[in-house]
């Protein structure tokens, strides 16, 4: 695997789109792979997801922590917030 | 021994073909589906025999022009279960608030001036929420596209829960008599106070251009009415004992903040679209700015006495601070 590269891998269905969706556009480099039942994101350094783009994708208030109801597999460290869920390599 | 294959089979579709044309290829939330292109846009055979020089859904309802009413969309996305979901869970707070309020006798607690003070205050708007929801029925009838008239019945029926609501207040202050009821309608009708307000909601109530009464009732109105009495006033008495009060209207105040998200968008949308647009949006708002102000003098007088002017301009600031954002100038 190429230094510092992160991936996160979702379900993909109905509960998990927001996620998806914030994903997406938080990280316009990512490269998204369907597989299926679910949704491969995977990015050249960190990836971050902010609680502001998932609440106005979703229209409501949420709770970041929310993202491991729908979570497969991710890798790289997690820096969990309020605000924002950030993955990356210490390189 | 072989592995389990994996096979990934290609939808044919992912969305329906309506919602593809709006967003592309992809999958659609519940709410773009429950809502873009559901009202009926083709096809009006027969005029409604009330009004023949119009169809039933017509967009010269309104002087607003949008090449398309969907360019609005709520952005909490309510549809009718999120709408009655999100409603039913504050609806379970609010009884928790009843039941403690009651068990504990809580509302001995409160001084009786206090408890005055709410009898002419809070009690007669239950007459003004009955009205906005008549308005937002109103909207809901005459508008143009799904997303509005989604928007516009569930406002109309948070009005009609609001009304309750403060009923509810009314009896709470008084053992679950009605004279305060009584006493509310009366003051609302014969009450010099009340009368300019009265007016005011009544002369929105025979508006004609159903987005001057969107404009009118839930930006202006609202806009300076559920800040100063629910927001302000509340949290004034809360200070001085009045707590329990509070628990019983807790709803009106989360239910502004949650409001005003689609009120500005729907500015927003609107303003973007075109200066005629924002030409009619201002004006509007200007001509019912002035009034609702005055209207409400009187009331924040009462409400807070020398300080009244002051909560009233505000309030006011605040909502032309907001509107400023969406792009109007007042």
């Amino acid at each position: 695997m190429a230094e510092g590269k992160t991936f996160i891998i979702f379900q993909d269905n109905m509960d998990a789109r927001p996620f998806i969706d914030a994903v997406e556009a938080d990280n316009p480099e990512a490269t998204m792979q369907y597989e299926p039942g679910m949704i491969r994101f995977e990015i050249e350094g960190p990836l971050t997801v902010s609680r502001e783009t998932l609440e106005e994708i979703s229209g409501r208030e949420v709770d970041l922590q929310e993202i491991h109801m729908h979570l497969i597999s991710l890798s790289g460290n997690l820096e969990e917030d309020d605000d924002f869920i950030r993955l990356s390599w210490n390189t | 021994m072989s592995d389990i294959g994996k096979q990934r089979i290609k939808p044919l579709r992912t969305n329906y073909g309506h919602i593809e044309r709006r967003i592309g290829d992809k999958p659609a939330t519940r709410y773009q589906e429950a809502t873009y292109d559901i009202q009926s846009e083709i096809g009006f055979h027969y005029k409604p025999v009330y009004d023949s020089g119009r169809d039933l859904y017509d967009v010269n309802l309104t002087k607003i022009v949008m090449k398309d009413w969907y360019s609005f969309m709520d952005p909490r996305q309510y549809f009718y279960t999120p709408y009655v979901t999100a409603r039913s869970l504050q609806q379970e707070v609010m009884d928790k608030n009843h039941t403690m309020i009651d068990k504990q006798n809580l509302m001995a607690t409160v001084p009786e001036e206090l408890k005055q003070q709410v009898r002419d205050v809070v009690i007669p708007l239950r007459h003004v929420e009955y009205a906005a929801n008549m308005n937002n029925q109103y909207i809901a009838d005459k508008c143009f596209g799904a997303s509005i008239a989604g928007v516009a019945a569930y406002n109309g029926f948070d009005h009609i829960a609001m009304s309750q609501y403060i009923s509810k207040l009314a009896l709470m202050l008084d053992d679950n008599e009605e004279v305060n009821l009584l006493a509310a309608k009366e003051a609302w009708v014969n009450d010099e106070q009340w009368q300019p307000l009265r007016r005011v909601v009544e002369d929105i109530w025979v508006i004609d251009d159903w987005f001057e009464t969107m404009v009118a009732q839930n930006i202006v109105l609202d806009g300076l009415l559920n800040p100063l009495i629910f927001g302000r006033f509340i949290a004034d008495i809360t200070g001085k004992g009045g707590l329990p009060i509070s628990m019983l209207v807790s709803f009106m105040g989360d239910w502004y903040t949650e409001t005003i998200r689609w009120t500005n968008q729907l500015v927003k949308v609107t303003v973007k679209e075109s200066d005629a647009n924002k030409d009619l949006l201002c004006g509007w708002v200007e001509k019912w700015l002035i009034r609702v102000e005055e209207a409400l003098q009187p009331l924040a007088q009462t409400a807070f006495g020398p300080e009244g002017t002051k909560h009233l301009e505000g309030v006011k600031q605040e909502l032309l601070d907001r509107l400023a954002k969406q792009g109007m100038k007042i």
